[in-house]
């Protein structure tokens, strides 16, 4: 049996994962104290893809990297292909998970007593210092759950990622898209394996899970 | 050091306008004579930190004030200005950072951060090295007698112990001014009396000035040289503590200080009055201003009184409720609204033999006449 549907789909929830943890973190401590119009569109565009069916989502993407998009024209030039590439799945990956990991943090950053935050201006705490050693150890157990929520959704990522990497065997053949084509090709014994390694990493995502509310009730 | 502010910011249903300075007091004020001798007595004590107390009652805006002092909330417009320095100015298009303001904000929740234990809570403002700051947060956890819970977190300290870490975190950065939120209102009630003192104690190391707000007038004449009265986003009086609680002036401010009788008067002829809702004339030789609207008399200023003399007045007992040292007396006079009379329970018992005398008298000194 051909293991690199496996290896393609944890690597490519790894990458997508990392990328969106750091940057659905940052994004949310920029907008979630904000009133602004622009903060209130910005929630707007990284909550989408959550309500987007994945094919739509999977559409744009094509849109925008294909090579008559604004993006895939620039990275032509360069010789960089992004369509039915690797780098394909991990950008589907990143953009369906985004909003899960973007509204956990947002969530367990409001849930901090403001009065903290103020309490360390008048205390002279520089901003990225009330970041560091207020706002993110206190929020830490909604984002790390907000990470396993994207990391979830990363592995099990189907329409965007056949929409923008296609079904390539070795390269974009994630497990999700695998199983589709087992099925298609009549080899449910292919398909069972496949769901059966999907359902332990899920049970194992859920416990995880789970490990995480307790500690946070635990603590403070 | 001085604070001055004039400040208006606009919400849904309400506007804060909010105009004052700790050096000037409000021209309002006209003290009586004994008023002038306190306050005499004040000046003489040359205290370098006077504290003002902003009484009101809750949502009229005193904690946005703070907020706004503090650079936690921005104004709409006006300007603020401590000492020689300008933290807001919105024709200037000043507005210093919350950071850069050097104000001490005491949270009535008290705002430790949970993360942190106490000694890391007081040293997380200080931009100084490891030792030095290790020096500072030591002497401050000296100041304040709370050696012991340096290691601590903070859920694992009582109410009074959480306050003084507060105080300390606070202290430790020298604030050039001090602003209190409601410092008592997360409390136990028996355990405001001890914590109050504590605070006073905590307070001498302090050389700053201080700004107190509360709705309790226990708390303003306890801790308060001057203060300020606020309702529904405005200034109401701005004076000596003392004066005001003897001369409130204004009916909203006699009814926040406790004063809880207060009638309509009418003038009938020189040095006579009647009280509308008491149905009694008052007489008094005191100058009543121009304009007085109402009369007032605290509960524990009514005595006994007797027939032919001035302004005693037959009355009625309508309830008598009973307190652990005090019993109030609810009478009514000739009038539509009952008067609300406090006495301790040894004068109930050894002066009346617990029973409601059938005269009550209204003394001139202790009326206040009140403007609408």
């Amino acid at each position: 049996m051909d293991f690199t549907p496996l290896v393609i789909s944890l690597k490519t929830a790894i990458t997508a994962t990392l990328f969106t943890f750091l940057v659905g973190t940052y994004a949310a401590w920029r907008t979630y104290s904000k009133k602004q119009l622009y903060a209130i569109i910005l929630d707007g565009v990284f909550t989408l893809p959550l309500v987007l069916p994945p094919t739509v989502a999977g559409f744009f993407l094509l849109l925008l990297f294909g090579r008559n998009g604004p993006i895939g024209r620039i990275l032509s030039q360069f010789h960089i292909q992004i369509v039915f590439t690797w780098s394909a799945t991990v950008i589907a990956a990143v953009v369906i998970s985004f909003p899960l990991m973007y509204r956990s943090a947002k969530a367990a950053f409001l849930q901090i007593d403001e009065n903290l935050i103020y309490a360390a201006r008048t205390l002279r705490m520089s901003e990225s210092t009330i970041f560091f050693k207020i706002l993110l150890p206190l929020a830490m157990p909604g984002i790390l759950s907000g990470g396993i929520l994207a990391f979830a959704r990363a592995l099990g990522e189907f329409g965007a990622t056949l929409m923008i990497a296609g079904n390539i065997p070795r390269i974009t053949q994630t497990i999700p898209v695998a199983i589709y084509m087992a099925v298609q090709g009549y080899n449910m014994k292919l398909a069972y394996t496949w769901v059966v390694i999907i359902v332990i990493l899920s049970f194992i995502v859920i416990f995880t899970l789970n490990y995480c509310e307790r500690k946070k009730r635990g603590k403070y | 050091m001085s604070l001055s502010v004039e400040i208006k910011k606009k919400f849904k249903d309400f506007t804060l306008d909010i105009c004052f300075s700790t050096t000037e007091r409000g021209d309002i004020i006209q003290p009586s004579r004994v008023a002038n001798e306190l306050e005499n007595e004040r000046l003489h004590k040359n205290r370098s930190n006077e504290r003002l107390g902003i009484l009101g009652a809750s949502g009229c805006g005193k904690s946005m004030t703070l907020k706004c002092i503090a650079g936690i909330e921005r104004p709409d417009e006006g300007k603020i200005v401590l000492g020689d320095r300008i933290l807001y100015d919105s024709k200037k298009k000043i507005n210093i950072t919350p950071q850069k303001r050097n104000i001490g904000y005491l949270f009535q929740s008290y705002a430790l951060f949970p993360n942190m234990t106490v000694e890391e809570n007081i040293g997380c403002g200080l931009h100084c090295g490891k030792k030095e700051k290790s020096e500072i947060v030591d002497n401050q956890l000296e100041l304040l007698r709370i050696k012991e819970l340096k290691k601590r977190y903070p859920w694992q300290l009582s109410g009074g112990q959480q306050q003084r870490v507060a105080l300390a975190r606070i202290l430790a950065y020298e604030p050039e001014l001090l602003m209190l939120d409601e410092p008592f209102s997360a409390l136990d009630y028996y355990l405001k009396d001890q914590l109050q003192q504590e605070l006073l104690e905590a307070l001498e190391f302090y050389k700053g000035e201080i700004i107190m707000v509360t709705h309790s007038r226990d708390e303003v004449y306890r801790f308060c040289e001057n203060m300020m009265v606020v309702d529904q986003g405005r200034v109401l009086v701005h004076g000596g503590t003392k004066d005001l609680f003897l001369n409130p002036i204004k009916v909203p401010v006699a009814k926040l200080t406790g004063c809880k009788n207060i009638s309509r008067i009418q003038k009938v002829e020189e040095h006579s009055y009647l009280a509308l809702d008491w149905g009694v004339m008052i007489n008094t030789h005191r100058e009543v201003g121009i304009g007085c609207t109402h009369v007032g008399i605290r509960a524990h200023d009514i005595r006994i009184g007797s027939i032919g003399e001035k302004n005693s007045y037959a009355c009625k007992q309508v309830k008598q409720l009973e307190g652990p040292f005090e019993n109030t007396i609810i009478v009514s006079l000739a009038g539509e609204k009952t008067l609300m009379w406090k006495i301790s329970k040894t004068y109930w018992r050894e002066n009346l033999h617990e029973k409601v005398p059938s005269m009550l008298h209204i003394s001139e000194e202790s009326l206040m006449f009140l403007y609408e």
